[in-house]
């Protein structure tokens, strides 16, 4: 009988709070860029994973945007049988580790979870990462079941968390797959974006080898757009499908005076020299970067999270988040914004720069700020900031990073006239199939969305790469 | 796997010409476009202008001139070897058409971005006045190649030891002071240079295009450290540009913002020479 199988967990008294991870020491991780939280151990692992209900009807499954089956891999961690958990896990996704370190499992599966109603949900997120880890740690998985060779091309553009997944499940169904990157090295957001101290660049390496060995071909140093135009990719390399997964890879400024000035940084920019760079590296490594002692960042985000950590990992005496909205309304992580609190990060709520102030040679020394207070709700349904006249103030800084979000890479749609987008530079899509409004051009991720989140555009790349098959099995 | 230098010669004391096999970048670029090159793993990326192309040959040339440690660094590769990392092409095409009589001033290290544009306006039809100058005689580079595709070409130097004894913008001066008429005017070189030119060819109502070297890092438009105020918007010289109108450029936003390495710049470089010589 079902009941009988579902027994153990019942009987057992519920363990009300998730087991712990170690973390590094706040005042000790400030200097380094190692990652913060160690991850489970075995131990901790299989106590947690014991944790999980085994509910009937798992919920938490419909909380994951690439719907991996969490009960059983959860089980299967209980069951301390770290082959199938693993072989579970990537039957559903490619990039598991990244996912176990970067997805808000807090607004999804985890979210979901029947525990989260009484008590703390399972930690999904943690034993994702756990099986993950120990799988590179003792190369457990079994091999991925690749289907026979159809002998069709297609090609994805842009190396990122979208691309990355569509290539993955594209080459296990048997297409021969070319993955195109712009920058020298793959990734996308995961590696110029998210620091080493979030996501160790060694974790994503083995990632990416991981969907290379499913047979996918990657070309870096290719701006599809410029190099190729996407019709060349038909015509002339003879690809039956493209996947655009080439992300919001703009950054959008406040558009206030001084924003020009010197120690006014893009969040891209700032991250880019330090992540995909290693600029934090210099003179080992040959980017150069200015970090100032006194950093501002604007914006409440994941990525002005990142940047505001990354300023007092690169030195910072004092590192302050600026954010127009307050506390409630911020879009960033709860775990970055308590990471961040804990490294001695300031934060200052419903105020918005008016101007950064400069001195005579051009260099950033301070900000004019403006306080907000909340009125109506917006489109977003958050309630809309609304400046306070006469409520300017000056403080002082030697640096300011923009994380204010970002807008869709237009070299493509440029290139792509018959590409429809919308008014914000976003290519339209059919939500099924992921299919642009030129048939066999697929496109997903933040391209699509506008920024949004590293599971959501590998969601959006396994919806895509599941359109492409059934376009290409019609023809 | 990376790109293969296939000739490489020292056309001055401090500039190197090299011919490189990017088979997909010839077959797409245009003049005006540029490349990003890194050199190895630690590299640091560097945009340069595309000087010429062949695409039945599949090669791209650059010329550089020696400024700092990445292109100091260029320099010492030699035939055979290999540049990691070769982007392009990057930047908007500049097609000018057929505009009637241009100057064409190439200062420098500017002389060389020049030239590809010289070629195509003259190839337009286009009545091509160049001036090119150089610190001193044998940094003059191109010569020869600006004289071909020019119809009149006027060499300056600032020590007096090759043609007029001065800058391109004196010479330019000379010229409209003479009455001679210009449709438009395109000036490549550094920011003090284009500045100059833009200050008296403002006063003489004469449309200048510039050529910005901005300092970049993905070339793509994503991070914006090549940004510059174009009129009262911020542009971004690796996919608004590199070509803008001079008269509506910041220069002095543009001076500071090319500074602000200056001292990481001067590091690398000595570091890379302790360890050539102790090498």
């Amino acid at each position: 009988m079902a009941g009988k199988e579902r027994e153990k967990p019942a009987k057992k008294k519920v363990v009300e709070k998730k087991y712990p991870m170690k973390e590094q020491p706040a005042a000790e991780r400030i200097r380094n860029y190692k990652e913060v939280p160690y991850g489970y151990d075995v131990e901790t692992a299989v106590k947690e994973a014991r944790r999980c209900l085994q509910c009937k009807k798992p919920v938490c499954i419909d909380g994951c945007p690439v719907e991996i089956d969490i009960s059983a891999f959860v089980l299967a961690i209980a069951n301390e049988d770290f082959a199938e958990a693993i072989r579970v896990m990537k039957s559903y996704n490619n990039l598991p580790a990244v996912c176990g370190r970067v997805c808000p499992q807090e607004d999804q599966c985890e979210k979901v979870c029947v525990l989260a109603k009484k008590f703390e949900p399972v930690a999904i997120g943690r034993l994702e990462r756990f099986i993950a880890d120990y799988d590179y740690e003792h190369n457990i998985a079994p091999p991925t079941e690749i289907a026979p060779p159809k002998d069709k091309k297609v090609a994805v553009v842009g190396a990122g968390p979208a691309g990355l997944t569509a290539a993955g499940d594209l080459a296990r169904m048997g297409y021969d797959v070319t993955l195109y990157e712009a920058f020298h090295n793959t990734g996308g957001v995961l590696r110029y974006g998210i620091p080493e101290f979030r996501l160790p660049k060694a974790i994503l390496d083995q990632e990416v080898e991981y969907v290379k060995s499913l047979g996918v071909k990657v070309e870096c140093n290719m701006v599809i757009g410029k190099i190729f135009t996407i019709k060349e990719l038909f015509n002339d390399l003879s690809f039956e499908a493209v996947f655009i997964g080439t992300g919001a890879g703009l950054p959008r400024w406040m558009k206030v005076p001084g924003e020009n000035l010197i120690g006014v940084y893009s969040a891209n920019e700032w991250l880019t020299r330090i992540n995909l760079m290693r600029a934090y590296e210099f003179p080992e490594y040959d980017t150069p970067i200015w970090a100032g002692k006194n950093v501002a960042v604007i914006g409440g985000g994941n990525t002005a999270m990142d940047s505001v950590r990354t300023g007092l990992r690169m030195g910072a005496e004092t590192a302050t988040i600026y954010y127009r909205r307050s506390e409630k309304e911020m879009p960033a992580r709860i775990e970055e914004i308590e990471h961040a609190r804990e490294e001695g990060v300031v934060f200052n709520f419903l105020v918005a720069p008016d101007r950064v102030l400069g001195t005579d040679d051009g260099w950033v020394r301070g900000m004019e700020l403006c306080r907000m207070e909340l009125g109506e709700p917006d489109e977003s349904g958050r309630r809309r900031p609304v400046r306070c006249e006469g409520s300017q103030y000056e403080v002082e800084c030697d640096m300011v990073v923009v994380a204010v979000g970002t807008y869709p890479n237009p070299i493509i749609p440029e290139a792509t006239p018959e590409l429809e987008v919308t008014k914000w530079g976003t290519i339209k899509v059919d939500e099924e199939t992921g299919m642009t409004s030129v048939p066999g051009v697929f496109a997903g991720g933040d391209i699509v969305t506008g920024g949004a989140t590293v599971i959501s555009a590998m969601g959006a790349g396994k919806r895509a790469a599941r359109g492409i098959d059934a376009y290409l099995s019609d023809k | 796997m990376g790109f293969k230098i296939l000739g490489r010669d020292d056309i001055t004391t401090e500039s190197v010409r090299m011919v490189v096999a990017a088979p997909f970048v010839a077959r797409k670029c245009e003049p005006g476009q540029f490349v990003i090159l890194r050199l190895d793993e630690r590299g640091e990326r560097i945009p340069l202008t595309i000087a010429d192309f062949d695409r039945g040959a599949g090669t791209v040339t650059i010329i550089f001139q020696k400024v700092g440690k990445t292109t100091y660094h260029l320099a010492t590769f030699r035939e055979g070897e290999e540049i990691r990392d070769f982007v392009g092409p990057l930047g908007r095409h500049l097609d000018l058409g057929k505009i009637g009589t241009v100057a064409c001033l190439g200062g420098g290290l500017g002389i060389a971005p020049i030239y590809p544009k010289v070629r195509a306006l003259k190839a337009g039809g286009n009545y091509v006045v160049s001036i090119i100058g150089a610190r001193r005689k044998d940094f003059v580079i191109l010569e020869d190649e600006m004289r071909a595709q020019s119809d009149e070409l006027f060499v300056t130097t600032d020590d007096g030891s090759y043609g007029l004894h001065g800058f391109v913008t004196d010479q330019l001066k000379l010229l409209l002071e003479e009455g001679r008429k210009f449709d438009t005017c395109l000036a490549v070189g550094p920011i003090p240079m284009m500045e100059a030119v833009c200050k008296l060819t403002a006063a003489h109502d004469l449309p200048t295009l510039v050529s910005l070297d901005t300092i970049m890092v993905d070339g793509t438009g994503m991070c914006g450290s090549c940004r510059v105020t174009v009129g009262d918007e911020t542009k971004f010289t690796c996919v608004d540009g590199p070509v803008f109108d001079g008269h509506q450029v910041d220069w002095l936003e543009a001076k500071a913002r090319q500074r602000r390495y200056h001292p990481q710049e001067r590091e690398a470089m000595e570091k890379f020479e302790t360890e050539r010589g102790t090498a």
